[in-house]
C-alpha cells in the first residue's frame, strides 16, 4: 500500500513516512490476525451434525481474558503510536526553524499567488515580485511560506514534501519545509474551493545552489548580489508558533 | 400514551389513509422510513456512478446521462461545478437520507417496541410527525436539484466561506435548501430520538432489565443519545450559516469579523458522534445475527455494553482529528490524537467479542449471517485504517486524500450497507411476513462483498499516491497520471457493485408477493419480536410477554433445544420452532 507514496524530498518527510510505516505494520499484523482468526473459526466451527455449540458467555474473568489480553496489547500499541507520533509532530509542527528564504503565498480561486521579497529580503518594497503558481526555492535551505487566502479555504499540499496546510481567509498561517532534492514538484490544492478546485495546481521548483543563483540573477537582473540577500534574512531567532 | 397501551382491535376501521399513509403504527412508520432510505440509496448510488465515470474517463459523456439538461451537464459530460454538486449530494444523501432513515428510522422504529415487548412507541403521533418531517425534508432536498444554480456544491461538510456566499460556488438557493433540508432532518430525528429514549426507558416488558436488552436496543439507544447531545451545536451553526447567506451576517466570514474555523468545530463536534450514530445500529444488527447463526450466546455481553457507552462518550472528545491541517493551534493536535487512537480500545473489545462469539459455535451461513460477517470484516479494515487518520503527523499527508475516502467507506459502508442488508434479510420475514429468496440473497452478498473491496481497497493506494478527494479530473496533475489505471479499475468495480444490487431489488420486490410465507420464528431466535406472528398485528402482542432471561441463551443446557426464548418460563413445555 505504502509503495504508492510519491518520492519524499523533504527533511521531515522521512519522519512522517516512518509513522505511516509504523501504523502500517501494526495495523497490517492485526488485519491478518483478526481476519485469519475469523476465517479459521468459520471453517472449524461450521455446523456439523451432532456437534452442538459451546454454551459460554464470556462474562467470567478467565473467559473474558480472551478479549482483555488482546485489548491490553491494542492499548500498548496505541500508546506507542501516540508517543512516536508526538515526537514527529513536535519536529514538524512544534517549532519553526530559522528561515533561509521566505515567500508569501496568497491563495485565491483558483491560483496560488506567490510573492517574493526580492534581493533586499523585505516584503513591501519595490523589488517585490509576484509569480503565479511558481514557487522557487534552493535545495537544502529552510523555506518559510506565509499562507493567506483572498476568498475561501484552500489547502497548500506538497505531496513530495509531505506538507499539507490549510489556507484560511482572515488568517496568516506559517508553514516551512526544507527540500532535499532538486526538481519540479506539483502543488495541488487539497481543499474543495469551488468549480476550479480540480486543476488548481502550482509548481515548486527546487534548485541546486548554482541553479538558484542563476534563477535569482535572471529574475532580478540587478547589480545587487543575491548571496547578500540570502545572508540578510537568515539567522533570525527561532520562534515558536503560538 | 394511552393510545399505545390499549390494543387496537379495530384496524380495519382506520381506513386506507390511516393504515398505510398517516399511520401511527411503528411498524408502518418503519416501512415508510425504509422506503425513503431505499429511494435515496438509489439516487446516492447513481450520483456515485456519475462521479466514478468522470474520474475514470474525465470529460467524456457519462453513459445514460445524456438527458440531463444544460447547464448541469453538457451532452452527458460533467462540468466541474456539476461534479462538485454530485460529490456534495452523494455524501449528504448517504449519511443523512440513507443511513439514518434505514438504520435508525426503519430498524429503530420497527425493533424497539417489538424487542422490548411494547405495543408501540411511547408517542405514536410524534413518531408519525417524525417520518413526515423527514418526508418534507426529502422533498426540500429533491427540489434543491431543480432550482437555478443547482443543488449545494460545497461538500457535505459545507465549509464556509465557500458555503457562506453564493458567489464562491454559483449556487444560490441550492445551498439554502440544503441547510433547510438538514434542519428538518435533524428535527425529524430529534423527535424520533425522544421516542427511542422514552420507549426504551419506560415501556420494557416485565422482567426485561437493562442487561437483558438485546444489544441492538443498546445500540439504538446509545445512537439516539449521541445524536441528541451532539446535534445542538450544528443546528446553531446551520442557523448562523443560513443567516450569513440570507441576512449578510458574518459569523463565518473574516471580512465581517467572523471565523471560518468556528464552523469546522461545530460541524465536527456533531460529525464524529454522527459516525457512531450510524455505525452502532449497523453493528447492532450483526450483534443480533451472529449468536443466532452460531447458536451461541454473545461473548461478553457486558463488556460490549460498557464499550459502546465508552466509545460514545469518547466520541465527543475527538472531533478535532478532522482539523489537524486546518490551521488550529498545533498544540491541540496531540490531545485529540490520543483520544482518537484510544477509541480503538472499546471498538477492539466489540470486535474481539464478535470473533469470540464464533469460537466453538455451530455456524450456518444464510444470507443475514453472510452480511453480518461482512459487516464485521469490512469494519475491521475501516477501524484499523482509522489509526492513520487519528495520528496527527500521519494525517498531514493523508488528510483530504482518497485514503480518507477509502477509510470512511470501510466504516460507513460496513454499517449502512452490510449492516443494513443484514438487518433487512434477517427481519424481512417479520416485517413483511414472507421469506426472501436465499440464492438471490447469496448472489447479492458475494457481488456486494467482492466488488465493494474491489472499489474501496485500491482507494487506499490512491490516497497513498496523494490523490486528493473531490477533484473532478485526476489527469490535470502529472503526479496522478500513473494512478489512472487504478481509477479505471475502481470505476469498473463500482459499476459492477451497482449492478450487484439488482438481485437485491428483484428479491425485495418479488418476495413481497411471491416469497415463501414466513413462520413466526424462522431463524429459531430468542428475542421477543419472534414471539409475534409474521407480520405482527397492530399493537404487536396479544398479551404483553414476561421476560425470564437474557436474549442470547443459545445451546443452553437448561433448554431442550438449542434456543431458549426470552419469554419462556423455565418449566414450560417447549414449543416447536415456527
Ligand atoms: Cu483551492
Ligand atoms: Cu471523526
Amino acid at each position: 500500500m505504502l509503495s504508492w507514496l510519491p518520492e519524499n524530498v523533504s527533511t521531515y518527510g522521512g519522519d512522517i513516512d516512518s509513522i505511516l510505516y509504523l501504523i502500517y505494520y501494526i495495523t497490517g499484523a492485526w488485519f491478518f490476525l483478526t481476519l485469519g482468526t475469523i476465517v479459521l473459526f468459520l471453517f472449524l466451527y461450521r455446523r456439523r451434525e451432532g456437534r452442538p455449540a459451546t454454551y459460554v458467555h464470556g462474562n467470567t474473568l478467565d473467559q473474558s481474558a480472551w478479549i482483555l489480553v488482546p485489548v491490553v496489547i491494542v492499548l500498548g500499541l496505541d500508546l506507542w503510536i501516540d508517543f512516536r507520533g508526538a515526537e514527529v509532530w513536535e519536529a514538524v509542527k512544534g517549532h519553526m526553524p530559522p528561515a533561509d528564504v521566505r515567500v508569501q503565498l496568497t491563495a485565491k480561486q483558483f491560483n496560488w499567488e506567490i510573492l517574493y521579497p526580492g534581493p533586499d529580503g523585505q516584503f513591501g518594497t519595490a523589488d517585490d515580485l509576484q509569480l503565479d503558481n511558481e514557487l522557487h526555492v534552493p535545495v537544502g535551505k529552510v523555506a518559510r511560506v506565509t499562507l493567506k487566502s483572498k476568498d475561501v479555504i484552500h489547502s497548500f499540499f506538497l505531496p513530495n514534501l509531505r506538507l499539507k496546510q490549510d489556507v484560511v481567509p482572515g488568517r496568516e498561517i506559517e508553514a516551512w519545509f526544507e527540500a532535499t532534492k532538486p526538481g519540479v514538484y506539483e502543488i495541488p490544492c487539497a481543499e474543495l474551493c469551488g468549480f476550479g478546485h480540480s486543476g488548481m495546481v502550482g509548481h515548486l521548483t527546487v534548485h541546486s545552489a548554482d541553479d538558484y543563483e542563476a534563477w535569482l540573477k535572471r529574475t532580478w537582473p540587478s547589480p545587487q548580489s543575491s548571496s547578500a540577500r540570502l545572508s540578510a534574512i537568515s539567522g533570525e531567532p527561532e520562534d515558536r508558533r503560538p | 400514551m394511552s393510545e399505545s397501551i390499549k390494543p387496537h382491535a379495530h384496524d380495519e376501521a382506520l381506513g386506507l389513509w390511516r393504515t398505510y399513509v398517516f399511520s401511527t403504527d411503528h411498524k408502518t412508520i418503519a416501512k415508510q422510513y425504509l422506503a425513503i432510505g431505499l429511494f435515496w440509496a438509489i439516487v446516492g448510488g447513481l450520483l456515485a456512478y456519475v462521479m466514478r465515470w468522470q474520474l475514470a474517463y474525465p470529460d467524456t459523456a457519462v453513459p445514460g446521462f445524456g438527458w440531463v439538461p444544460e447547464p448541469s451537464m453538457v451532452g452527458g459530460i460533467v462540468p466541474p461545478e456539476f461534479y462538485n454538486m454530485v460529490v456534495t449530494m452523494h455524501g449528504t444523501i448517504m449519511v443523512f437520507f440513507v443511513a439514518m432513515p434505514i438504520l435508525l428510522g426503519a430498524f429503530g422504529n420497527f425493533l424497539i417496541p417489538l424487542m422490548i415487548g411494547a405495543r408501540d412507541m411511547a408517542f405514536p403521533r410524534l413518531n408519525m410527525l417524525s417520518v413526515w418531517t423527514l418526508a418534507l425534508s426529502s422533498l426540500v432536498l429533491l427540489i434543491s436539484f431543480f432550482v437555478p444554480g443547482g443543488a449545494a456544491a460545497s461538500g457535505w461538510t459545507a465549509y464556509p466561506p465557500l458555503s457562506a456566499k453564493a458567489i464562491y460556488t454559483g449556487v444560490e438557493w441550492g445551498q439554502n435548501l440544503w441547510i433547510i433540508a438538514l434542519a428538518l432532518e435533524f428535527a425529524s430525528f430529534l423527535m424520533g430520538g425522544i421516542n427511542f429514549l422514552t420507549t426504551t426507558i419506560n415501556m420494557r416488558a416485565p422482567g426485561l432489565s437493562l442487561f437483558r436488552l438485546p444489544l441492538m436496543i443498546w445500540m439504538q439507544f446509545t445512537a439516539a443519545v449521541l445524536f441528541m447531545l451532539s446535534v445542538g451545536p450544528l443546528i446553531a451553526g446551520a442557523v448562523m450559516l443560513l443567516l450569513d447567506r440570507l441576512a449578510g451576517t458574518s459569523f463565518f466570514l473574516p471580512e465581517g469579523g467572523g471565523q471560518p474555523l468556528l464552523w469546522q468545530h461545530l460541524f465536527w463536534f456533531f460529525g464524529h458522534p454522527e459516525v457512531y450514530v450510524i455505525m452502532l445500529p449497523g453493528m447492532g444488527a450483526s450483534l443480533e445475527i451472529l449468536p443466532v447463526f452460531s447458536r451461541k450466546p454473545i461473548f461478553g455481553y457486558r463488556p460490549i455494553v460498557y464499550s459502546t457507552i465508552a466509545a460514545g462518550l469518547l466520541s465527543f472528545l475527538v472531533w478535532a482529528h478532522h482539523m489537524f491541517p486546518s490551521g488550529m493551534d498545533p498544540r491541540l493536535a496531540m490531545p485529540f490524537s490520543i483520544t482518537t487512537i484510544l477509541i480503538s480500545v472499546p471498538f477492539a473489545i466489540i470486535v474481539f467479542a464478535m470473533i469470540a462469539t464464533l469460537w466453538r459455535g455451530s455456524i450456518r451461513f444464510p444470507t443475514p449471517m453472510l452480511f453480518a460477517l461482512g459487516t464485521l470484516t469490512v469494519f475491521i479494515v475501516g477501524g484499523l485504517t482509522g489509526i492513520f487518520n487519528g495520528s496527527a503527523p500521519a494525517d498531514i499527508y493523508i488528510h483530504d486524500t482518497y485514503f480518507v475516502v477509502a477509510h470512511f467507506h470501510y466504516t460507513l459502508f460496513s454499517a449502512i450497507f452490510f449492516g443494513g442488508f443484514a438487518a433487512i434479510y434477517y427481519w424481512y420475514p417479520k416485517m413483511f411476513g414472507r421469506m426472501m429468496h436465499e440464492t438471490l440473497g447469496k448472489i447479492h452478498f458475494w457481488m456486494t462483498f467482492v466488488f465493494f473491496n474491489a472499489v474501496f481497497f485500491p482507494m487506499f493506494f490512491l490516497g497513498a499516491g496523494g490523490m486528493m478527494r473531490r477533484i473532478a479530473n485526476p489527469l490535470q496533475y502529472d503526479f496522478l497520471k500513473p494512478l489512472q489505471p487504478l481509477n479505471i479499475f475502481i470505476t469498473i468495480g463500482a459499476i459492477l457493485l451497482f449492478l450487484g444490487q439488482l438481485p437485491f431489488v428483484v428479491n425485495f420486490l418479488w418476495s413481497l408477493w411471491a416469497g415463501e410465507k414466513a413462520a413466526s420464528n424462522p431463524w429459531a431466535a430468542n428475542t421477543l419480536e419472534w414471539t409475534t406472528p409474521s407480520p405482527p398485528p397492530h399493537s404487536n402482542f396479544e398479551v404483553i410477554p414476561v421476560v425470564h432471561r437474557g436474549p442470547y441463551e443459545y445451546s443452553s443446557p437448561e433448554a431442550p433445544e438449542d434456543w431458549f426464548p426470552q419469554d419462556r418460563p423455565v418449566q414450560a413445555r417447549p414449543a416447536t420452532a415456527g
